[in-house]
């Protein structure tokens, strides 16, 4: 290829050198293997066998499949219920630590260290502290009064102690919203208390629209973190009782890793895909209008 | 301003006494419920296997039966599972701090046709879960025989090392003067020389936040792992050799080891957490706010 002679085709030429790993990568490791899986779908394989040409029966499969609707619903009961907890929980403790601000960093170290806890050590500390008999919480429900709970044997509890597990890391969500509430210029602040706002009325005219951004950041990335989670119903419920913690991910990995029913499997990864794109495009062409933007345009 | 009595909850909100007590005892309870599990998990660690099982828990196990610790490391080898953890990491280190940082030049520094729209691209792969390539990639991967290696782990490290790592220097390279290297663009230096010599080092902080999230990444992995090297114990992660630690006593579960065992697990993280700290909030407030 001859040296471009231009300074902006070289220019061109550069731009495209620096960021041609990623341009690589993407293709290799992304476009490649959706693509794989687009054709796939098409297909009965088990990697053993030559690969089967079955058109739209993974489709067919799909829908007359019980587990497939019972792991969408589980996932959408984990994600309807945690996401709106953690946003509301993390954004309330994030706003009473902004008023602290020299204990500051003692609460935010105590509140974020959860979330970095490894989701291996994360699930086997969490199915002892659910244990039935000897567990942390049930000693607790047990120490107020109340009974004891088979958190991870009873379909309608196992649940409700997985969105549990998953709030205690809420810190991760919490400090974002802190260093966003750190860069609320004060004098707005000071304005809104000369008009006479209390805490509530600045609270509500001023925090929550310049949180806006940051608010729907956190919901995106909540809804897609959600849809992925896999280590805590594999390691402690393994998707049980009774397919009560069967999360979508999971159901994936079992289709293509246990019964390697490869077509199958991506198919089902293909829906989650689309699923987690609808779903985006809806938060933000419906929730997205409530976010307030400062200096457009800049 | 608060001399009255408040009478609706606005009032009381306003009222400094009542605020005051409301935020200290709603942080420091919920301090204590975060706190918690992890006093749980590091009593529980020490106890025997039979105080283990006494009701009610105790909380301060006595004696302190300190060689749970030494049982759990050698139970299993878990000394191999820190190699082979250790390996991996150091080749995502490498690939994620070269490779990210040189794409991230090039989005931040040079103009070029076509550069809006590749980062979007790269955006939009942050958003991407990236669960919905695990099958195919599985079947790619074993396809070219790279089951049972650690290549599907850490290769992919090498083409842009994260399109979240790309966007996080992208933005800190776009906030570096662009006087700094005219001087050097005057003396004939190529755009590689600026970006490795004047860049490069000027972005240690950044590149610091990126070396510890890459740390916590391949430490806490465990997809991973479970994909690529489940079938060769001497190949384990320590994430996937604790999930595997789990079945190792036929029938009965150690609590006591297990709980040793997460601890040690989690003690690299921590301690990286508590001398890293200030490179962990830089990189939230680059990824959270300035997106």
């Amino acid at each position: 290829m001859p040296w471009p002679r231009t300074r902006r085709a070289r220019r061109a030429l550069t731009g495209y050198f620096f960021i041609s790993p990623f341009i690589f990568g993407f293709f290799l490791f992304f476009v490649g293997p959706a693509l794989v899986a687009a054709w796939l779908t098409m297909f009965d394989w088990n990697m053993i066998r030559p690969p089967f040409f079955i058109g739209l029966g993974n489709f067919k499969k799909m829908f007359a499949d019980d587990l497939f609707y019972q792991s969408l619903k589980v996932t959408a009961y984990f994600s309807l219920v945690s996401v709106p907890v953690g946003l509301v929980l993390s954004f309330f403790l994030a706003l009473l630590m902004n008023f602290k601000t020299r204990s500051i960093a003692v609460f935010r170290t105590i509140y974020y260290l959860p979330s970095i806890v490894p989701a291996v050590a994360n699930a086997v500390l969490w199915s002892f502290v659910l244990n039935t008999e000897f567990g942390l919480l049930n000693a607790l429900l047990d120490a107020i009064g109340l009974p004891k709970i088979a958190w991870l044997q009873e379909p309608e509890w196992a649940m409700p102690a997985i969105i549990l597990m998953s709030l205690w890391a809420l810190g991760a969500t919490m400090v974002i919203y802190l260093a966003g509430l750190q860069g609320i210029p004060q004098s707005l602040y000071e304005a809104a208390e000369i008009d006479g706002a209390g805490r509530w009325a600045s609270l509500v005219n001023v925090t929550i629209p310049l949180m806006s951004p940051v608010i729907f950041f956190n919901l995106i990335i909540g809804i897609i973190g959600s849809f992925q989670i896999f280590t805590a119903g594999f390691l402690i419920t393994g998707g049980g009782p009774q397919h009560a913690t069967l999360f979508y991910v999971l159901y994936i990995y079992r289709n293509g890793l246990q019964y390697f029913d490869m077509g199958y499997a991506s198919l089902l990864a293909w829906v989650l895909f689309f699923l987690i794109f609808a779903l985006t495009l809806l938060v933000f062409k419906y929730v997205g209008r409530y976010v307030y933007y400062e200096d457009v345009g800049s | 301003m608060s001399a009255s009595t408040p009478t609706t909850p606005t009032q009381l909100l306003d009222n400094e006494r009542f605020w005051r007590i409301f935020v200290w005892t709603v942080l420091l309870v919920g301090a204590c419920v975060m706190f918690l599990p992890f006093l749980w998990l590091m009593s529980s660690s020490l106890k025997t296997e039979l105080a283990i099982f006494r009701y009610p828990p105790e909380w301060i196990p006595n004696p302190p039966q300190f060689s749970n610790y030494v049982d759990a490391w050698t139970t299993r080898p878990f000394a191999i599972y820190v190699r082979n953890t250790l390996v991996i990491l150091l080749l995502n280190e490498v690939a994620v701090l070269v490779s990210a940082s040189f794409c991230a030049y090039g989005f931040a520094r040079i103009d070029f046709p076509g550069r809006n729209v590749w980062f979007a691209i790269l955006l939009a792969t942050v958003m991407l879960p990236g669960i919905v390539t695990m099958i195919p990639q599985f079947v790619i991967f074993s396809r070219i025989g790279w089951v049972n290696t650690i290549l599907p782990l850490t290769v992919p490290f090498f083409f842009g090392g994260g399109a979240f790592n790309i966007f996080l220097l992208r933005q800190f390279f776009r906030t570096l003067p662009a006087e700094l290297a005219d001087a050097a663009y005057i003396d004939g230096a190529s755009e590689i020389t600026i970006y490795w010599r004047i860049m490069l080092p000027l972005a240690k902080p950044a590149l610091a936040t990126i070396a510890i999230f890459t740390f916590i990444g391949t430490w806490n992995d465990f997809m991973g792992p479970l994909l690529y090297l489940a079938k060769d114990p001497n190949k384990f992660t320590v994430a996937l050799g604790l999930a595997m630690f789990r079945t190792a006593f036929a029938g009965r579960t150690r609590w006591d080891l297990l709980m040793a065992a997460s601890t040690m697990m989690i003690i690299p993280v921590i301690f990286v957490f508590f001398v890293a700290q200030r490179y962990f909030i830089q990189g939230i407030a680059i990824s959270g706010l300035k997106g």
